[in-house]
C-alpha cells in the first residue's frame, strides 16, 4: 500500500516553474532515490512533500497511517547549525516535539525514544558532546537520530553524505540501508551519486529535462537507452 | 573603602534605589533569556530595529499627551515585531533592509514629532534620556515597578514553558515544520515576547542601548559553554550580575545607568572571549 502518492505535481517558487508533470508513489519499505542534476528541483520536491513549500499544481496524498507531520527529515546543514551551541542529547530529543499534544517538558517516553535512537545510531558515547565540535559524519548521525525520534515510518534525506570522506560515506550508506532493510523504515533520499543510488535503492526517480520513475532494474534500461540513442 | 560601603548602604535604604535594583535585575534576566535565540537565529538586528520603533512610539504617546506611554508603546512595538518577522520571509524588501527602513524611519519621525509638538522646555534632554535611559530608572513610580514585575513574570513563564520548542525552532526551523511542530506560531510568540522585553528594558538603558543588553550576555556565554541549556543559564547569570554591578557603579560614581551597564557587559564579553580562546585552544 502506498504511503505517499504524488499526482501530476508542478513545482516551483512563486510564479517560476521548475518542474511539471511529476507523478510517483512510495510504498512502505521502499528505498527511493531522487537523482538529477543541480537545480533540477530535487530539494524543492522534498520540501514540497514535507509541506514546507506549496506545490504549484497537482496533489500529494498520504495514506497507510502516514500524515504530513509523520515524516522524519534529514535536511542539509545550515550555517546556523554549524556554529550552534547544543549538546547531542538536546538535538536528538528535540525530534520528539512533533509527536502531538502540548507537553512543556519531555516525557519519560520521549527520553526513552531519544536514548534508543542514539543507541541505534551508535552515538550514545557522544550524548553530552557539543554538536559543533563533532565530525561531519557524527553530525549526520545526530540529525538522523533526531529524525528517528520524530518517526519510525519514513525518512527523507537530503544529500546525507555531502561533504563526507569516502570511508564515512560508505558507513553512512550502510547505516541508511540497514534502517531500510532491518527496521523497515521507508527511505527517500536525494543523491548526487547515481552509482551509489543504484546500489542500494529499490526505486529511482530521475528528474530534469526527462522524468523517469520506476524500479532500479527499469532505470538501468532507461539509462542504457538514453545513452545508446 | 569603608566609605564606599557606608555610602552604598545609605543608598540601598532608599526605596527608589531598591526599585531600580528590582527592575534592573528583572529586565536583565528577561532580555538575556531570548538573547541566545536572537543571536543564533541571526535576528540580532531585529532587537535594534524594534527599540527604535519603541522610541518613535514613545514620541507619539508624548505628543498625544498620554500620561503613561507604556501601553501604546507596547502595542506599536508588538505590531512592528510581527510585521518584521513576516517581512523577513517573503517580501520584496529583504529582512535586513526592512529592519533598516523601519528603525531609521521611526527614529526620524519620533525625533521630528518630539521637536514639533513637545511642550517641554528641554527637548534635547528628553530625547537624550529616551535614547540612553539616563536617570529614568531612578525615578520609577510604583506602577512602573509592578508593570515590570508582571511583564517579567510573563516572559519568564513563556520561556520556561516553551523552552524546548524555542530550542527546536532556533536550531532547525524546517525540521520543526516538517515534523508537525507549529514553528510559525512559536516564531510569532518569540517576536511578541522580544517586543515586550524591549519596551520594558527601555526604562533601564534607553532605546539605543537595548540591543547590547540582549546580545552581549548571549555572546559571552556562547564563547565558553557548549550546550543550549548551559549557554542560556550562563547568559542569564552574566546579564543579572552585569546589570547589578553597572547599577551600583552608576549610583556610586554618578555615571549614566544604561551606558555603565553596557560597559560592564563589554568587559565581561572580553573576559569570556579570552577564556573561550584559552579553553578552546586546549581542546584542539
Amino acid at each position: 500500500m502506498s504511503q505517499i502518492k504524488c499526482k501530476n505535481l508542478t513545482l516551483g517558487y512563486g510564479s517560476q516553474e521548475i518542474l511539471s508533470g511529476l507523478s510517483f508513489e512510495v510504498n512502505r519499505g521502499d528505498y527511493l532515490c531522487i537523482v538529477g542534476s543541480n537545480g533540477s528541483g530535487k530539494t524543492t520536491l522534498m520540501k514540497t512533500v514535507l509541506g514546507l513549500t506549496k506545490p504549484l499544481g497537482g496533489s500529494i496524498e498520504f495514506s497507510d497511517g502516514l500524515s504530513a507531520s509523520g515524516i522524519g527529515y534529514l535536511p542539509q546543514q545550515t550555517d546556523v547549525q554549524r556554529d550552534f551551541p547544543a549538546s547531542v542529547y538536546e538535538i536528538v530529543i528535540s525530534g520528539c516535539l512533533g509527536r502531538g499534544g502540548f507537553h512543556p517538558f519531555y516525557t519519560k517516553a520521549d527520553k526513552a525514544l531519544a536514548a534508543q535512537a542514539m543507541e541505534r545510531m551508535d552515538i550514545k558515547g557522544l550524548k553530552n558532546s557539543c554538536y559543533r565540535e563533532l565530525s561531519g559524519g557524527q553530525q549526520q548521525r545526530v540529525l538522523l537520530a533526531r529524525a528517528l525520534c520524530a518517526t519510525r515510518d519514513i525518512l527523507l534525506l537530503d544529500e546525507p553524505v555531502a561533504g563526507l570522506d569516502p570511508k564515512v560515506t560508505a558507513d553512512m550508506y550502510a547505516l541508511i540501508d540497514s534502517l531500510n532493510k532491518n527496521d523497515g523504515v521507508t527511505v527517500i533520499m536525494i543523491s548526487h551519486d547515481v552509482d551509489k543510488a543504484l546500489r542500494y535503492a529499490s526505486h529511482i526517480l530521475h528528474i530534469g529535462t526527462d522524468i523517469f520513475f520506476g524500479t532500479r532494474a527499469e532505470y538501468e534500461v532507461f539509462k542504457a537507452n538514453r545513452n545508446g540513442g | 573603602m569603608t566609605d564606599i560601603f557606608t555610602t552604598l548602604a545609605s543608598y540601598l535604604e532608599r526605596s527608589f534605589v531598591q526599585n531600580a535594583i528590582i527592575v534592573g535585575v528583572l529586565i536583565a534576566l528577561c532580555s538575556s533569556l531570548l538573547g541566545v535565540t536572537l543571536v543564533l537565529k541571526r535576528y540580532s538586528f531585529i532587537g535594534d530595529g524594534l527599540s527604535h520603533v519603541a522610541f518613535g512610539a514613545m514620541a507619539i504617546a508624548a505628543v498625544i499627551g498620554l500620561t503613561d506611554d507604556m501601553p501604546l508603546t507596547l502595542a506599536i512595538t508588538v505590531v512592528c515585531a510581527v510585521l518584521l518577522l513576516r517581512m523577513g520571509k517573503n517580501a520584496k524588501i529583504k529582512g535586513d533592509a526592512a529592519i533598516a527602513v523601519i528603525s531609521v524611519g521611526s527614529l526620524a519621525i519620533g525625533y521630528l514629532l518630539m521637536n514639533l509638538f513637545s511642550t517641554s522646555s528641554n527637548i534635547s534632554g528628553d530625547v537624550c534620556s529616551t535614547l540612553f535611559g539616563s536617570t529614568s530608572i531612578l525615578t520609577l513610580s510604583s506602577f512602573d515597578v509592578w508593570m515590570c514585575v508582571i511583564l517579567s513574570v510573563i516572559v519568564v513563564l513563556f520561556f520556561v514553558l516553551f523552552y524546548n520548542r524555542i530550542f527546536s525552532v532556533t536550531f532547525d526551523e524546517n525540521f520543526a515544520k516538517a515534523t508537525g511542530q507549529r514553528a510559525g506560531l512559536y516564531n510569532l510568540l518569540i517576536a511578541i515576547v522580544i517586543a515586550v522585553i524591549i519596551v520594558v528594558s527601555m526604562q533601564l538603558v534607553g532605546s539605543l542601548l537595548i540591543s547590547a543588553l540582549v546580545i552581549f550576555p548571549a555572546l559571552s556565554a556562547m564563547r565558553v559553554f557548549k550546550s543550549f541549556k548551559s549557554v542560556t543559564i550562563c547568559s542569564a547569570i552574566i546579564s543579572v550580575i552585569c546589570a547589578l554591578t553597572g547599577l551600583l557603579i552608576s549610583i556610586l560614581a554618578g555615571t549614566p545607568v544604561g551606558s555603565t551597564i553596557v560597559g560592564v557587559d563589554i568587559v565581561v564579553f572580553i573576559i569570556f572571549l579570552i577564556i573561550g580562546k584559552i579553553t578552546g585552544g586546549k581542546k584542539a
